[in-house]
C-alpha cells in the first residue's frame, strides 16, 4: 500500500512584494504553502538574500572582509563589490554614519551616498538606518525622495515613526516599507494595521519581525515567525501576510561568539569562522521557520545560504 | 486518534468496584481518555479490551530510547502548540573509506567540544561509523574497534548494508547505547531478526517515501517497534520533504507506521562542505531531524548550534533560568563594581554579552527571580530591595568583595531609594534601561 498524505496547500498565500529598479527586480513571498514545503505545492519564489553594506565601511577587523573588499576606497565601491559576490540577489546599505550619537552625518550627505550606490549597482537596493528612530524617520523621508524611481525597500519604520516614515517612503516616493516591531506577532500585525489605515497598500509592506542571533533567545523570533505564516496562511490573516525580512547579519556578528578574539578564546578557533557559521546557522533556522529574505554581512555566509535555499527549491 | 471516555466505558467491567480509585467506573474512564491515568490502574479490563484500547490510546509517535538518550515521542509540529521534548541529537562521521590518518584525526577530535551552557552538557552524543563498498570488512572492524575505544559514552551508529558484517560489529558494541542503520526494502526481515536478538535500535531506509512506508509496516508485522527512520542522502530536498512527511504523516494524520523519529545523514548529503553542513544543522534542528550526522563537530559550528537547540527545546512554558550566583566578568576581582540583574537567561546572555563588550571588570550578582525577565519579575514581586540585599547578605557578598558600588537595572530605578536604606555603605547606581547602553555607560563610570 503506497504512502499517502494530505499537502497542506492554503487558500491564502503570503503576498508578493517585488523592489528594485524596473527590469531588476527580485521577488519575495508570494507561496500559499508552509515555509519551504515544495512537496505539498511549487514555492512561488526562493527565499532571497541580502547583503550588508555600511556607509561607516566593513569590519576591518575581519581577515575575509578586508580581502573581499580589497581596493575599495568608498562605499560606492564596496557596494559594487558586495552586488557580485555569487548569490547576492540584493544589497543592504545600512546608513549608520547618521547615527547622532556617533558620526551624526547629516542626512543629505546620507542620501548623495544611497543615491550613488543605487545608481552604481546592478541589483535591488534595501535601505537600513542608523537605529536611531527620531534620526530614521529624518533619513528616510530625505533618501525615499531622491531614491525615486529606484523602488527601494526600507527597512524599518516603527510605531513611534510609522506615520512619517509610511507616508513619505511609500505615499510619496513610491518605496516599499517594511515594519519592525519587537519579536510578537500582536505588534507586528497592530504595526500593519497602522500602516494600512494611513493608506499604505499592504502590498508595499514587508515584516521585520526583529531578529536574535542562534542562543540568545531565538525561539521567541522562531515561534513567532511559525505563528504569522500560521496565522497568514491557515486563518487567512491579511494583516499578517506580508513577507517576512530578517537582518541576521547585525545580530550573529554582534555576540560574544563572534566577537572574542581567538586569543581571549583559544580552543575557539578563529574568530571570523565563528562569525560566518553564527550568521548560517540563525539565517538557515530564520528561513525554515519563515524568513522570505535574510540579509547577512560575509559573502562566505551569503553563498553558503543561497545554495542552501537552491537546493530546496 | 483520541479515544473518548464513553468508548473506553463500553470496554469496561461497569462493576464501580473502586480498586482504581475512582468512585466508579464511568469516572475512571474519563480520566483515562484524558490520559490522568493509565488504562493498566484497573485490574478487571479484559485482555482483549487492554489491547484493543492502547493501541487506540499510544502517543502517536514513539519514545525510542539509545541507552540514555531519548529520541521521538513529539506531540506537535510546532514548539507554540505546546513544546518539543527530544532535543536533536548529532554525530560526528567516520567512513572505513578515509585513511588512517584521518581517522585518527577524527577520533581524537571528538571530545574536543564538551562545555556547560545554562545547565546543559554539550558535545557530540554519537558516532556514524560507514562501511563503504570499496573497503574490506576488516578494515571496518578495526574502524568499529578503535571508535568503541574513544566512544566515553557516546552512542554509536553503525551504516552497513551487509548484515554478515553487521553482525560480526554488533558483537564489538555489546552494551553500548547502539542504532543499527541496516534495513531497507531488500533485507529488512533478516536485518530486523538481527537487531531484535542484539537488542538495538534498527534504522530503516528506502528508495523513496513509498517504500520506506511499507517496509517500516513489514518490519512492524515482524513486531520489531523499535526504529529509526533514515530520510535518505540523494539531495536534500528530498530528504528535507521526506523528514517533514514522516513527522507529518505520525503527528497531522495519526499515521502510526511514520510514527518514530528520523535519522538525518547531512554529512552524505553535503559532503565536505562544511557550511552546508552547519546550514542542514540548523534546519533539521529547526525542523524535525532525531539525529543529524555531520563530518565534525567543531567550536565554530557548535556554539550557534547548540544555542539554538536550546532555544528551541525550551518549553514555551518555563522561562530558561540561570544559576544565581557571583558572575564576576572581565577577570573582575574583589575589587571590581558589583551589578546585579534577573536569572532569566536571556537577560543573562544580553547583559553579560555587552558587559563583556565594554572590558570593563564587573562582579554580576544574579538573585533568583524566578526566571523572570526585569520588569516582570519586579511586577510579580520576585525583584524587590528585599530580594537582592536579601541575596547580598545570604552570598555573603560584603566578605567576598570590597567594592561598594552596586549597578542597579535602570527598569527598576525605582528601588534605588528602598535599596540604599537596606544596603548601608553601599553606593547605588542606576545602570541604563537597554543593555545596548551599557558598554558606554560602563566605560564612561570607570573612567571618572
Amino acid at each position: 500500500m503506497p504512502f499517502s498524505d494530505k499537502p497542506q496547500v492554503f487558500g491564502a498565500s503570503i503576498n508578493a512584494l517585488s523592489f528594485g529598479p524596473a527590469g531588476k527586480e527580485v521577488t519575495i513571498g508570494g507561496s500559499n504553502v508552509y515555509p519551504l514545503y515544495s512537496f505539498d505545492a511549487p514555492l512561488a519564489n526562493p527565499v532571497k538574500v541580502g547583503i550588508q553594506v555600511s556607509d561607516k565601511g566593513f569590519d576591518a577587523t575581519v581577515p575575509g572582509l578586508a580581502k573581499f573588499y580589497e581596493g575599495c576606497t568608498t562605499v560606492v565601491e564596496q557596494a559594487v563589490r558586495a552586488a557580485s559576490a555569487p548569490g547576492v540577489d540584493f544589497v543592504a546599505l545600512s546608513l549608520n554614519s547618521a547615527d547622532p550619537n556617533e558620526d551624526n552625518a547629516s542626512v543629505e550627505d546620507c542620501a548623495a551616498t544611497a543615491l550613488a550606490v543605487a545608481q552604481a549597482i546592478d541589483k535591488p537596493l534595501a535601505i537600513m538606518g542608523c537605529k536611531n528612530i527620531e534620526k530614521d524617520s529624518e533619513l528616510f523621508v530625505k533618501v525615499a525622495d531622491v531614491l525615486r524611481g529606484q523602488n527601494a525597500l526600507f527597512l524599518s519604520c516603527r510605531e513611534e515613526d510609522y506615520k512619517t516614515v509610511g507616508a513619505s517612503v511609500v505615499l510619496a516616493g513610491g518605496q516599499s516599507l517594511g515594519g519592525e516591531s519587537a519579536v510578537d506577532i500582536n505588534l507586528a500585525k497592530q504595526l500593519n494595521v497602522l500602516l494600512s489605515q494611513l493608506g499604505v497598500p499592504t502590498t508595499k509592506i514587508v515584516m521585520n519581525l526583529g531578529s536574535a542571533a542562534a542562543g540568545y533567545g531565538f525561539e521567541y523570533l522562531a515561534s513567532t515567525i511559525d505563528r504569522v505564516k500560521d496565522a497568514a496562511l491557515k486563518q487567512n490573516d491579511a494583516m499578517l501576510q506580508m513577507p517576512v525580512v530578517t537582518p541576521v547579519g547585525d545580530d550573529a556578528w554582534s555576540v560574544k561568539e563572534a566577537l572574542l578574539e581567538e586569543a581571549d578564546m583559544p580552543e575557539w578557533g578563529a574568530r571570523e569562522e565563528r562569525g560566518i557559521q553564527m550568521e548560517i546557522t540563525t539565517a538557515a533556522a530564520c528561513i525554515a521557520s519563515g524568513s522570505d529574505a535574510v540579509i547577512l554581512h560575509h559573502p562566505e555566509s551569503v553563498k553558503t545560504i543561497s545554495e542552501f535555499v537552491s537546493a530546496l527549491m | 486518534m483520541a479515544l473518548k471516555g464513553l468508548d473506553i466505558f463500553k470496554l469496561s467491567p461497569k462493576t464501580n468496584c473502586k480498586d482504581c480509585g475512582c468512585p466508579t467506573c464511568m469516572a475512571f474512564c474519563m480520566k483515562v481518555a484524558q490520559g490522568a491515568l493509565p488504562i493498566e490502574k484497573c485490574p478487571h479490563f479484559s485482555a482483549d479490551a487492554i489491547a484493543t484500547l492502547s493501541e487506540a490510546t499510544a502517543p502517536p509517535m514513539k519514545t525510542i530510547k539509545v541507552g540514555d538518550f531519548q529520541l521521538g515521542g513529539e506531540t506537535v509540529m510546532f514548539r507554540h502548540d505546546k513544546t518539543f521534548v527530544s532535543r536533536t541529537l548529532y554525530a560526528n562521521a567516520v567512513c572505513d573509506c578515509m585513511d588512517e590518518a584521518e581517522l585518527d584525526r577524527r577520533l581524537a577530535g571528538l571530545g574536543k567540544v564538551d562545555y556547560e551552557r545554562i545547565g546543559e552538557r554539550m558535545y557530540v552524543e554519537f558516532v556514524r561509523v560507514n562501511h563503504s563498498e570499496s573497503a574490506s570488512e576488516d578494515a571496518f572492524l578495526a574502524l568499529v574497534k578503535k571508535t568503541v575505544d574513544v566512544l566515553n559514552g557516546r552512542g554509536i551508529i553503525l551504516t552497513v548494508k551487509d548484515l554478515a558484517l553487521a553482525a560480526k560489529a554488533l558483537e564489538l558494541v555489546k552494551g553500548l547505547p547502539v542504532i543499527l542503520n541496516a534495513a531497507d526494502e531488500s533485507n529488512y526481515a533478516d536485518a530486523s531478526k538481527l537487531a531484535t536478538e542484539a537488542g538495538v535500535v534498527l534504522g530503516v531506509g528506502a528508495a523513496d517515501l513509498n517504500a520506506l512506508y511499507d517496509t517500516v509496516a513489514a518490519i512492524e508485522a515482524l513486531g520489531n517497534k523499535n526504529l529509526i527512520l533514515d530520510v535518505g542522502s540523494a539531495d536534500l530536498k528530498s530528504a528535507f520533504a521526506n523528514a517533514v512527511r514522516i513527522r507529518r504523516a505520525s503527528l497531522k494524520e495519526n499515521n502510526r507506521t511514520f510514527g518514530y523519529p528520523s535519522l538525518v545523514d547531512a554529512a552524505k548529503l553535503a559532503p565536505g562542505d562544511s557550511h552546508m553542513q552547519a546550514a542542514l544543522l540548523a534546519l533539521f534542528t529547526t525542523r524535525y531531524g532525531s539525529v543529524v550526522v555531520i563530518d565534525e563537530m567543531d567550536y565554530a559550528k557548535a556554539l550557534p548550534l547548540y544555542g539554538l537547540r536550546q532555544n528551541l527545546f525550551t518549553d514555551p512554558q518555563k522561562p530558561m533560568k540561570v544559576a544565581p550566583g557571583i558572575y564576576p566578568l572581565n577577570g573582575a576581582d574583589e575589587n571590581a563594581i558589583c551589578a546585579t540583574t534577573v536569572d532569566f537567561a536571556l537577560t543573562y546572555f544580553v547583559v553579560t554579552g555587552e558587559m563583556e563588550r565594554s572590558g570593563v571588570p564587573v562582579n554580576l550578582l544574579i538573585s533568583d527571580a524566578g526566571g523572570y525577565s526585569v520588569l516582570t519579575a519586579w511586577a510579580a514581586g520576585k525583584l524587590s530591595a528585599s530580594s537582592i540585599a536579601k541575596f547580598i547578605t545570604e552570598n555573603d557578598i560584603e566578605s567576598k568583595i570590597k567594592n561598594r558600588t552596586l549597578l542597579l537595572p535602570g527598569k527598576v530605578a525605582v528601588l534605588k531609594g528602598e535599596l540604599e536604606a537596606k544596603l548601608p555603605g553601599w553606593d547605588i547606581v542606576v545602570a541604563p534601561n537597554e543593555a545596548v547602553q551599557l558598554v558606554k555607560f560602563l566605560r564612561e563610570l570607570t573612567n571618572k
